[in-house]
């Protein structure tokens, strides 16, 4: 039910790098991981927030999901010290190497499962930066979907929400059931209270298998990814652009000259 | 033997790190500059908690230990020592010897207010004639009927005219020496009560220290904390806490110090190269940080100590906590003198957090008990009754 309350938020959360502490290998151009703190997706920080928020006004139930490695239990710890009622992690070799697709097909499997009004995940994750697993599972799920929220405001009947576009925003009215995909910036996130860092680790964080996601395997992990990544490689820096202080007419030849060399025009 | 945090203790650092970072350390020089009490930091903490770490759930806190406890004066410390006062002079002197003293009423009355943050504490035994020698009070309380009558004054107290709850100290029977000292409660609002002359300080300036005049203040007979002749002994019981505080407070600034040097030293360059690369910076520095450590480690097992003897009354941490204060009080003042140095001019100037920072340290060694007393206690400890 929605209305004030008895409404049930799923808020799917990830963990990832800090992509901020992240440093490139000078020799072997690679990503430096060792030493790099993992920490909760801030778009997803974001939406928990926005789903905290909830339920100290209306006394919304707040679920969290993530998938991931046993390791990934931290999130949902540091999710419980936040607020958070209830929280899932979805461990398993079966869900390994994942892309998007197989990714949202387990999220949604796992939604399937649970009872929710309206789910609430990041916008995109700062190590894949793909944006494509929120509005992947309200497809699977086939429910409306809202992407890019920075804003959502409820008068006790009506949702109100203000989604970010390019030129600007739109406000969106809908019934608080569906997926939101939600900005960080609008929803800066509360820091964990010291009572819910004492009670978080006496709380239960329930782990479920592929078994216990209503799905078929064949869509899960590796198996359920089409994406095959070819070749990885680090950005290679590029030379200094020259400056040439020269008025506008031979501006144009230089530019047309220079086009083509590059074989850019004929 | 375990030094690793557990992971609830893990968990609340990196919240209490990332809490002072970013709401305390931006407005750190600014309440030093206007000797500002940072008021909206005191209610951002409280929100979260912070004010009532120690302190079991069924009084409304937050039901935490006091490694933790040393962590958030630690890690507030670093950014502000002034934030990291407030905090530790509200829980060790005040809130906690209620829970250590007070009976289950005083305890239901005050503890939740002070630990949810709507009510600041503050402690007042200090003189103008009685400092280290405590014995020497001139607060006096009287019983008159159902209520105690407290005359005279403090110095030097820490949150006053912030806290709405004073843990005072005063003479009951002059005739009996330290036997003759109890311990009182008594709320800000109480006639008779004020708060006077606030002190201009060298270091910790946004910290609002002030002197408490008692003239004719009645309070009720059951504001008396444990009982009549014993506040000697809860003034010291609460000062070995104490100690643990300040001691965290003393390493953060150290360590706060340490990370602006590395900073700087690595970014600085003369002769053609950082000043991190040349070995007297190095050397130097390696000493500085492990002095840093072995303090942790000291406020660590010191706090430690002082969980079990909550388990059991007959473990003392006394020596322990004044052995980790009076290390780690004199690891700040050579830290932050030597980080000035690293900076050279810029050290010495306003625009560098180190100027402060060495200002802060110099408290770390004079206030619950100077270095001198800490070697008393210590000495007191390692020979016994000579």
């Amino acid at each position: 039910m929605i209305g004030g309350i008895d409404m049930k938020i799923l808020v799917c959360i990830k963990q990832v790098p800090d992509t901020t502490e992240i440093r490139i290998d000078p020799v072997t151009k690679t990503l430096v991981r060792e030493g790099v703190p993992s920490i909760m997706n801030p778009d997803d920080k974001g939406g928990l927030e926005l789903a905290l928020r909830f339920k100290d006004k209306f006394g919304a139930e707040v679920t969290v999901i993530t998938m991931g490695p046993p390791q990934a239990d931290l999130i949902l710890r540091e999710a419980f010290a936040m607020g958070a009622d209830r929280a899932i992690l979805l461990t398993d070799r079966k869900f390994a190497g994942a892309d998007t697709l197989a990714t949202s097909n387990a999220l949604a499997g796992a939604a399937r499962t649970l009872k929710w009004d309206l789910i609430i995940t990041g916008r995109q994750a700062i190590d894949g930066d793909t944006a494509q697993v929120g509005p992947e599972m309200a497809e699977h799920l086939n429910i409306p979907q809202i992407s890019y929220v920075a804003g959502l405001e409820y008068d006790g009947k009506t949702f109100t929400v203000k989604k970010q576009t390019e030129e600007g925003h739109q406000l969106l009215q809908f019934d608080g059931k569906g997926l939101l995909t939600v900005l960080a910036p609008a929803f800066k996130s509360r820091y964990m209270s010291v009572g819910g860092i004492v009670d978080a680790y006496n709380k239960e964080v329930e782990v479920w298998g592929a078994d216990k996601v209503d799905l078929d395997e064949s869509k899960l992990g590796l198996k359920g990814s089409p994406t095959k990544v070819v070749k990885s490689f680090a950005k290679e820096l590029k030379q200094p652009g020259v400056i040439h202080e020269v008025d506008a007419e031979k501006a144009v030849e230089l530019i047309v000259s220079k086009l083509k060399e590059k074989h850019i025009i004929i | 033997m375990n030094f690793n945090l557990t992971k609830t203790q893990e968990l609340f650092r990196q919240m209490i790190h990332e809490f002072a970072e970013k709401e305390v350390k931006p407005l750190a020089a600014e309440i030093d500059e206007q000797e500002r009490f940072p008021e909206e930091t005191v209610k951002k903490m409280a929100k979260l908690g912070i004010f009532g770490i120690p302190v079991p759930k069924e009084y409304g806190g937050a039901g935490g230990d006091n490694i933790m406890y040393s962590i958030a004066v630690e890690e507030l410390s670093r950014c502000c020592a002034t934030t990291g006062v407030v905090v530790s002079a509200h829980t060790s002197l005040c809130m906690v010897p209620i829970l250590e003293f007070g009976t289950e009423e005083q305890k239901k009355k005050y503890l939740p207010k002070l630990a949810s943050g709507e009510w600041i504490g503050a402690f007042g035994l200090t003189e103008p004639n009685a400092g280290t020698d405590s014995s020497a009070q001139q607060t006096t309380a009287v019983l008159d009927g159902e209520e105690w009558v407290l005359n005279g004054n403090k110095i030097f107290i820490t949150n006053a005219g912030y806290a709405e709850l004073y843990l005072i100290i005063a003479m009951t029977d002059k005739s009996q020496g330290n036997r003759g000292i109890s311990a009182f409660l008594v709320e800000a609002s109480t006639p008779g009560f004020c708060v006077g002359k606030k002190e201009l300080k060298m270091g910790i300036r946004g910290s609002a220290t002030a002197e408490l005049i008692f003239d004719n203040c009645r309070i009720p007979k059951g504001n008396l904390l444990g009982q009549v002749g014993r506040g000697f002994r809860i003034a010291m019981k609460t000062l070995d806490g104490g100690r643990i505080g300040i001691a965290a407070q003393a390493l953060g600034i150290a360590q706060g110090a340490l990370d602006e040097t590395v900073k700087y030293t690595k970014e600085r360059k003369q002769f053609g190269r950082a000043i991190a690369k040349f070995q007297n910076t190095q050397f130097q520095m390696a000493d500085m940080q492990t002095k840093i450590e072995a303090a942790r480690l000291l406020i660590r097992s010191a706090a430690f100590k002082k969980d079990e003897a909550i388990k059991n009354d007959r473990i003392s941490y006394s020596a322990d906590s004044a052995m980790a204060k009076l290390y780690a009080s004199e690891v700040a003042m050579e830290v932050t003198t030597k980080a000035v140095q690293f900076h050279g001019g810029y050290g010495y100037t306003r625009e560098y957090p180190v100027e402060r920072m060495m200002r802060d340290a110099k408290i770390t060694e004079i206030y619950e008990g100077t270095s001198e007393v800490q070697r008393m206690v210590i000495a007191g400890n390692l020979f016994g009754k000579l």
